[in-house]
């Protein structure tokens, strides 16, 4: 696969679409299990109708369009339609049963202000509330049936083409709720990445990709749905409430649709080998599956491993395993692990690890000794440095600051010229997370930042800590929140330890429990791990008043390791989630 | 099998396995999902049990918050399930 040639996204579809209209371009599996086959002729036909939809909505070519829909086929005509009349889209996460919807559209309306929208594109139910918050913004609102209605259906290959440096879409990254980083992506950025991605798992003409992956999320949008297109391969875009609720959907995916090639993060490997039935796996073949790559979290040796032990009797092969690192300022990745043969693992001295940052090579599984799992090796056009906090290069095995620079690097953060020069090294992107290199593998080791990667989403402690401040009971500014990992779900889980005031009686700690508990859940959608309530003064500060998350993690786990030892359980490491 | 005995192995499941403090003082009709407590990927190893334990399969349209927020809700719809 190579798109060198290309200078634009639009290109191949334009090609598929004329040329080989009657051929399967993807199918779209609903949160009801319904699948529909959308052919490349169709998925031209529908975006060209939605591209001409949105010109007639008033929006000018480079305006942004922020996408607030959930998993549709809609969602991807309205892409797919907004980049072909040169208008830059980007997809908003829609609102759950459990966010607070007041809450939620507040966030809407603070991206739409930030990022100078000129239109949202949002379901009918949603419109008239969506609307009426944004009436003092210059900015439109239409539901997706005023956009049908005006649609008509104009020659695909009549928009003036993009130049190859134009923005092309906007990809939100993570960044604390209160700000939001919408990282500018070029078509040349875009087509250079998923060029090389594709190079790098050998992507061939049978192949076909099945995707979970929400398509707000850097990781879904370009490998569900730009490497497909883009490589003139079908894929198969399953809903992300159904996967989750019933992993197996996934597997059979696989087989049903001759799945070779999917993407997602490390807990998803337990969530498929812990809660798939025994009986579902009979007469599976997975035999086809010929890439798997683990990212977007830590890549946890043990997951790769149990996935691998419970899926080989349906024929999944261990080589199909890989591991890869990215971020959406390099549009998607950085490293993967050359397919064929499961990713490089490092055994390394744990005391150099954590005292001298060095990763010294040790022994397999011996005491003493921990496993790192190699991130890959780097794709074309992407160059990585390990830097200390002056900036000075590291040797090799020397753990620092990854930074990274390549040809398909963001534009900037939109409208954020302040953040794209914070993350920026002369000309390498900062990526705020640290690791190694060994003989030409990258080990990313963690965060230079406090970042809890729970379930493959990114949390800010300073969040969850602000919404602990404000429950009554507990003291302002006396919450520490940080990831601890859970082996048994293959990913970090949130704990919340705050001191209580003083006048919170020992029968109303159970209010305020539920009331911490209900109001993570209604403004970041995530469920607590634990709960700690602690007695004033528990909680360690910086000499410069900040809360010391570290320095308190090593304490909440010292105190769980005691009281576990003195019998409360027989696994030291298991944390309680509450 | 009565709907005190489901929502006893439920809740003792919950506790353990899920939540994984015997001593919360888990209430019948407190919320699960709504409240924190529960996320989709528990609610996915929730189904498993429940088939193991009961021999009653759970499609994945049960666990929303509609159908299965509480315990109480939760041994409705296993019971209704189970009913031939």
């Amino acid at each position: 696969m190579n798109l060198a040639d290309r200078t634009s996204l639009l290109e191949p579809l334009l090609d598929r679409g004329t040329r080989d209209p009657e051929n399967l371009a993807l199918v779209f599996v609903g949160e009801e299990g319904l699948a529909q086959r959308i052919t490349w002729g169709r998925l031209l036909e529908e975006a060209s109708g939605y591209g001409f939809a949105l010109q007639e909505a008033g929006v000018a070519r480079e305006d942004l369009v922020i996408l607030v829909m959930d998993h549709s086929p809609e969602l991807i005509y309205a892409f797919w339609g907004a980049l072909l009349a040169g208008i830059v889209p980007t997809i908003f996460p829609y609102l759950t049963e459990k966010l607070d919807p007041a809450l939620y559209r507040g966030r809407v309306h603070k991206l739409v202000e930030q990022a100078q929208a000129r239109l949202v594109v949002t379901f009918p139910a949603f419109q008239p509330s969506l609307a009426t918050l944004l009436a003092d913004l210059d900015c439109r609102v239409v539901s997706l049936q005023e956009l049908e209605s005006s649609r008509e259906q104009p020659d695909p290959h009549g928009w003036p083409p993009p130049r190859a440096e134009q923005p092309a879409f906007v990809q939100y990254s993570s960044g604390t709720t209160g700000l939001q980083k919408g990282v500018v992506l070029s078509h040349r950025a875009i087509l250079n990445n998923v060029s090389a991605i594709g190079q790098a798992v050998e992507i061939r003409g049978d192949d076909v990709v099945v995707s979970w992956l929400p398509l707000h999320h850097d990781m879904g949008l370009i490998t569900g749905l730009m490497l497909p297109v883009l490589a003139g391969i079908p894929s198969v875009l399953l809903s992300p409430f159904q996967w989750v609720r019933d992993p197996k959907t996934l597997l059979q995916a696989i087989q049903d649709y001759r799945g070779t090639v999917s993407w997602m993060p490390n807990f998803a490997f337990n969530h498929c080998a812990n809660s798939i039935r025994e009986r579902d796996l009979s007469g599976l073949d997975l035999s086809r599956w010929r890439v798997l790559i683990n990212a977007g979290e830590p890549v946890r040796l043990d997951s790769l491993r149990l996935f691998a032990g419970r899926f080989g009797p349906c024929g999944f092969r261990e080589s199909a395993l890989g591991a890869g690192y990215g971020m959406a300022e390099i549009t998607g990745a950085v490293s993967i692990t050359p397919i064929g043969r499961p990713p490089r693992v490092d055994w390394v001295q744990l005391r150099r690890l954590q005292e001298a940052r060095r990763a010294e090579p040790a022994a397999a599984e011996q005491p003493g000794s921990t496993p790192l799992v190699s991130s890959g090796r780097l794709l074309a056009g992407v160059e990585v440095r390990i830097v200390d906090p002056a900036g000075g290069l590291l040797p090799e095995r020397q753990i620092g600051e990854i930074l990274v620079r390549s040809n398909s690097m963001l534009s900037g953060y939109r409208q954020r010229l302040d953040l794209t020069r914070a993350a920026s090294r002369e000309g390498w992107h900062a990526t705020g997370d640290l690791g190694y290199l060994a003989e030409g593998d990258l080990f990313v080791t963690g965060r230079l930042n406090d970042l809890i990667i729970t379930g493959g989403r990114n949390f800010f402690p300073e969040d969850l800590e602000a919404i602990a401040s404000r429950v009554h009971g507990i003291r302002p500014g006396r919450a520490v929140a940080f990831g601890v990992e859970d082996a048994a779900l293959g990913t970090e889980i949130i704990v919340l330890v705050c001191e209580l005031r003083e006048e919170v009686l020992p029968a109303d700690r159970l209010a305020v429990e539920r009331e911490l508990r209900r109001r993570v859940a209604q403004e970041l959608d995530v469920t607590l791990g634990a709960i700690r309530f602690v007695e004033k003064g528990w909680v360690i500060k910086t000499p410069s008043g900040k809360v010391a998350r570290s320095a308190n993690r090593d304490k909440f786990q010292r105190l769980t390791a005691a009281e576990a030892g003195a019998g409360a359980g027989p696994d030291a490491s298991q944390v309680s989630r509450l | 099998m009565t709907k005190a005995e489901v929502q006893r192995r439920l809740r003792d499941y919950i506790l353990k396995d899920l939540i994984r403090n015997p001593s919360y003082p888990l209430a019948d009709d407190e919320a699960l999902i709504k409240g924190g407590l529960l996320d989709s990927l528990d609610m996915a190893r929730l189904a498993v049990f429940v088939e193991a334990e009961f021999g009653v399969y759970l499609p994945d349209s049960d666990l929303t918050v509609q159908a299965m927020n509480t315990l109480e809700q939760m041994a409705d719809q296993v019971l209704k399930r189970a009913a031939p």
